[in-house]
């Protein structure tokens, strides 16, 4: 709880820290509310609520759960911007003027992916979504003298708004069939349902809140918009949107249906089934076939969204075991792995002014660490061994098997072939392509920036070869 | 502790490559290459010391909680068998990377030395690891610097085709393996639960009760990795190109160790594990090993490239040893143990001699070369030995390999056997050719030119040929080493 009320609070000071002449205070500033915060949410671990009298533990006011669950998926999305924000460091040499509105708007968008993570209403699932869409919608138009970045943001608000009114109408049906907002009394609701002839207004609200949140982790075939959004948003943007926004949709999606639908799964079970099949499908052949590293990332996370929805097919009622534990881990290392790809693939095509995979070539001699990183990040995003990818499929797959989806497992695995494809032509970029005429010159990377790529890398190489510690957290 | 030290000393040695410039960087990278073969030797006498041949002895064993969720292990250990490989990887790879050292013209040669020893932890992985997704952690460690040794470094223009294919092919065929361990591995503990009631051990592998059905396509599952690394006819097509045109240590990486990961994972993960799915396609596998025998022989006879002959015979010799393999008679998985170190032995020598020859003239056409013996008595007599040993001449670790496997096939089928015999006839033609072509025969511009081999160079054969004739004379140090595990293998097959 502690997390929310900080972040809202700080997040509050830092527009007010906007009006001071120079914005060189903002990125420290902001770096340690978000280490605080992040701190004080581990503090959570294993005793809900740490500040026993000041709310009614481990609810808040019955709205907001904190458990483990909770604080392990607030603390991905904090690590996550934490580990972000450096690469925005070239906002603040630019002397770009609303640079405090954007980390405020960051600061607020975490409170929403929090709240998402832990509510225990569907209101709040509602009111958490809508803080970190409304958010990133004004994100994504942040450059806002580019044509591209107010298409992306425009794009993004209707599609966002319309998949928002479709996950309000499925919440109100829901709360029709059972009177209650509450997970565990809808379970409940569900499994001796008051009024027989109720039972097909249930289903539609179930099938509604999972196209409505569909839309929001852009499963197929709702992910029409993450191309044309990621692409047009600043590349800063766009990494934060690829992790944190997925994440904590992810966390909500799990918490949503192993909580309180799990009476529906006749229902919710084949539809996420066909989901993340179309999502694989579509998300690895379209990463395929393009020409631009940024371009391809965002169909990338489309297909990441794929296995994670094979998460969710494992979800049996409970909020702990293999599925949590591997959506857990699998986020973890993709957020990892992708804020490394996109924080390499922006100081290149800031420096480089091009996004595409030639826009890389040479750098491993140009650049020798980044072009490390991002060969980590990319083999680890394929699900390659020694990176925490590999453990992240792996035991999402393990817990699909075991509830005898073998064909389902089968499938991911034809699709991560197709995976290591498009990952791979980034390293061959790196490593074996000689670089452009023009691009010869050395990549500008400062000190912080490299010290946070070099965690980036280890992290995932921790992950990928000692996951014990943190495979079974939950 | 010792297995520990043996897997992970390269790579620690590799890391501090990172710090080390020029001479240092060699100097480390060969005394850190020395220093792991002088533990392997240690290694090996200490094992025949305590006398428990074919038990994984205990002082190798080491088994650490990895992932106590999943109940996956970290299980390395140490039997006769892997000792066999242990002592190959730890004898060729100094002489691998002195290689590189001969080769001034790499561009940031740390790396690439770092690379090499990073690739023996990959593979001294492999070969003792006792826990299948140890195994399979390993298998892709191994695939990462090969594959950019085999890239980075190659000066030829069609590199990165060549080794994103080599790429794409080896780690599709293992992704088809990982699926098989998984569903192995999900049959073992309770079918409900938690992840950590299953087992991954190896031991828990092979008291697997499958049935038939089941065994028939888990055994191509997990066969597709072996099958592409090693190679077997028809996924070979990425092997010629990715031999001929990676840098040398390179090729001799790939041919001389690598391609023994998939012989040595069909002896211990695919015929005790499937023994049912075996028996059923041991046929057919037999058929394709073969028609890789002729298929590759005939090739090789017609190739100009002494890299690509050398890549085409050595395509024919694997065939052999897989048909030894599945023959399933004591005498062919025997012949097959001498056959992976005499033919990495072997290989690595012929790649050495064409990398010779190559720096010297600067081409590996034998339409261009001839006459160079004149002035390169030494080169001309290590050439013969391993090219001799190839051709599995007698008092040659070559002959005592094919030998017990030709005996083997025989036994368990007299046409099977007597076609595979043909291998040491074809060999005979092709390398007898390439080394008239090369080495005799009418003079070329080079042959006045040439130079002999250096001392160092020298230094570097030496070895290889003492293991020619240790192999040939005394193939029974590693025959005795072999042997319980063999036997072992052929009871869980039920032979």
């Amino acid at each position: 709880m502690l997390p929310i009320v900080l972040l809202s609070a700080f997040g509050i000071v830092n527009l007010f820290l906007g009006f001071l002449r120079s914005n060189r205070a903002l990125l420290p500033f902001v770096l340690v509310v978000l280490a605080l915060v992040f701190g004080l949410n581990l503090l959570d671990w294993n005793h809900a609520g740490s500040l026993p009298g000041l709310f009614d533990s481990p609810y808040v006011a019955q709205m907001l759960t904190v458990d483990n669950y909770s604080v392990a998926f607030s603390g991905i999305v904090l690590l996550t911007a934490l580990v972000l924000l450096p690469f925005s460091r070239s906002y603040v040499a630019a002397g770009e003027p609303n640079l405090a509105e954007y980390y405020s708007l960051l600061l607020f968008s975490l409170v929403g992916a929090i709240m998402m993570v832990s509510y225990n209403h569907l209101i709040m699932l509602f009111v958490g979504i809508e803080i970190l869409s409304i958010s990133m919608y004004c994100l994504a138009g942040s450059d806002k003298r580019n044509v591209r970045s107010n298409e992306a943001a425009l794009k993004y608000f209707l599609q966002g708004a319309f998949a928002t009114g479709i996950l309000l109408f499925g919440i109100a049906l829901l709360y029709g069939a059972t009177g209650t907002f509450q997970l565990n009394e809808l379970a409940a609701g569900i499994a001796a349902p008051a009024n027989a002839s109720l039972q097909p207004m249930l289903y539609v609200g179930v099938l509604l809140m999972v196209i409505g949140i569909g839309f929001k982790i852009s499963a197929a075939p709702f992910h029409f918009w993450t191309p044309d959004v990621y692409e047009g948003t600043p590349t800063f943007f766009t990494a934060f949107m690829s992790t944190v926004v997925k994440t904590a949709g992810f966390a909500a999606f799990l918490k949503l249906l192993a909580v309180a639908l799990p009476g529906t799964s006749a229902v919710w079970r084949p539809t996420i089934v066909a989901m993340c099949v179309l999502t694989l499908l579509l998300g690895n052949v379209g990463a395929a076939v393009q020409s631009s590293a940024k371009r391809m990332l965002a169909y990338s996370s489309v297909s990441h969204a794929g296995y994670l929805l094979l998460g969710l097919v494992a979800g049996r009622g409970q909020l702990s075991g293999p599925a949590a534990q591997g959506i857990f881990f699998y986020s973890l290392a993709y957020s990892i792995a992708t804020v490394a790809a996109f924080g390499v693939l922006k100081l290149v095509s800031e420096q480089r002014g091009r996004e595409d995979y030639a826009g890389l070539a040479g750098l491993a001699r140009t650049n020798p660490l980044l072009a490390f990183v991002m060969t980590v990040a990319m083999l680890s995003l394929g699900g390659i061994p020694l990176t925490g990818g590999f453990f992240g499929k792996f035991f999402i797959f393990a817990a699909v098997a075991t509830q005898g989806y073998i064909w389902l497992v089968v499938f991911a695995v034809l699709m991560s072939m197709v995976g290591i494809y498009y990952y791979l032509r980034p390293v061959i970029a790196m490593y074996l392509r000689p670089a452009e005429p023009g691009t010869e010159t050395p990549i500008v990377v400062d000190g912080f920036q490299s010290v946070t790529l070099v965690v980036l890398a280890v992290l995932t190489l921790v992950l990928g070869i000692l996951p014990g510690f943190l495979s079974g957290l939950l | 502790m010792l297995t520990a030290f043996l897997v992970f000393f390269p790579l620690a040695a590799a890391l501090l490559l990172h710090f080390a410039k020029g001479g240092a960087a060699r100097a480390l990278a060969l005394g850190a290459s020395l220093l792991e073969f002088a533990v392997a030797l240690y290694a090996a006498g200490y094992y025949y010391a305590s006398g428990r041949l074919g038990n994984p002895a205990s002082g190798f064993d080491l088994n650490l909680n990895w992932i106590p969720s999943a109940g996956i292990n970290f299980h390395l250990g140490v039997d006769g068998l892997s000792l066999c490989l242990i002592l190959l990887t730890t004898a060729l790879v100094p002489i691998i990377l002195a290689t590189a050292f001969r080769h001034e013209e790499y561009e940031n040669p740390g790396a690439f030395y770092a690379l090499v020893l990073f690739m023996q932890t990959g593979l001294l992985g492999v070969f003792t690891a006792l826990d299948a997704f140890v195994f399979y952690f390993f298998w892709e460690v191994a695939l990462i610097p090969i594959y950019f040794l085999a890239g980075a470094w190659s000066r030829h223009e069609r590199r990165i085709q060549i080794t994103f294919k080599f790429f794409l092919y080896t780690i599709i065929g293992s992704l088809f393996m990982l699926a098989g361990f998984v569903y192995l591995y999900l049959q073992t503990g309770p079918a409900a639960g938690s992840l950590a009631a299953h087992s991954s051990d190896l031991q828990a592998f092979y008291s697997l009760k499958l049935s038939a059905s089941e065994q028939s396509w888990l055994f191509w599952l997990v066969f597709a990795a072996f099958a592409v690394k090693m190679p077997i006819f028809p996924f070979h097509t990425w092997q010629p190109d990715t031999y001929t045109e990676s840098p040398a240590p390179a090729t001799m990486l790939l041919s001389g160790i690598m391609l023994k990961m998939g012989i040595y994972g069909c002896l211990r993960w695919l015929l005790p594990v499937v023994p049912l799915g075996v028996s059923q396609w041991q046929q057919l596998v037999e058929v394709l090993a073969i028609i890789g025998i002729i298929y590759g022989a005939i090739i090789a006879i017609r190739q100009d490239d002494m890299k690509r002959l050398i890549a085409y015979s050595s395509l024919s010799h694997v065939g052999l040893m897989i048909a030894g393999v599945f023959s399933l008679k004591a005498i062919g998985l025997q012949g097959t143990v001498v056959q992976m170190l005499a033919h990495g032995v072997n290989v690595v020598g012929m790649f050495l001699v064409a990398d010779a020859i190559e720096r010297r003239t600067g081409t590996r056409s034998l339409a261009e070369l001839g006459g160079l013996t004149r002035r390169t008595p030494l080169l001309s007599v290590c050439f013969l030995v391993m090219l001799l040993s190839t051709v599995a001449l007698p008092l040659t670790g070559g002959f005592v390999g094919e030998f017990l496997l030709l005996a083997g096939v025989y036994e368990f089928n007299a046409w099977a056997g007597a076609i595979a015999g043909l291998t040491i006839i074809f060999s005979a033609v092709y390398l007898l050719r390439m080394y008239q072509r090369a080495m005799l025969g009418p003079d070329s511009a080079y042959s006045e030119t040439i130079t002999d081999l250096s001392g160092a160079e020298l230094a570097m054969f030496a070895p290889l040929v003492v293991l020619v004739f240790w192999l040939g004379l005394f193939p029974g140090t590693f025959l005795h080493l072999a042997e319980p595990v063999t036997q072992s293998i052929l009871t869980a097959v039920g032979r």
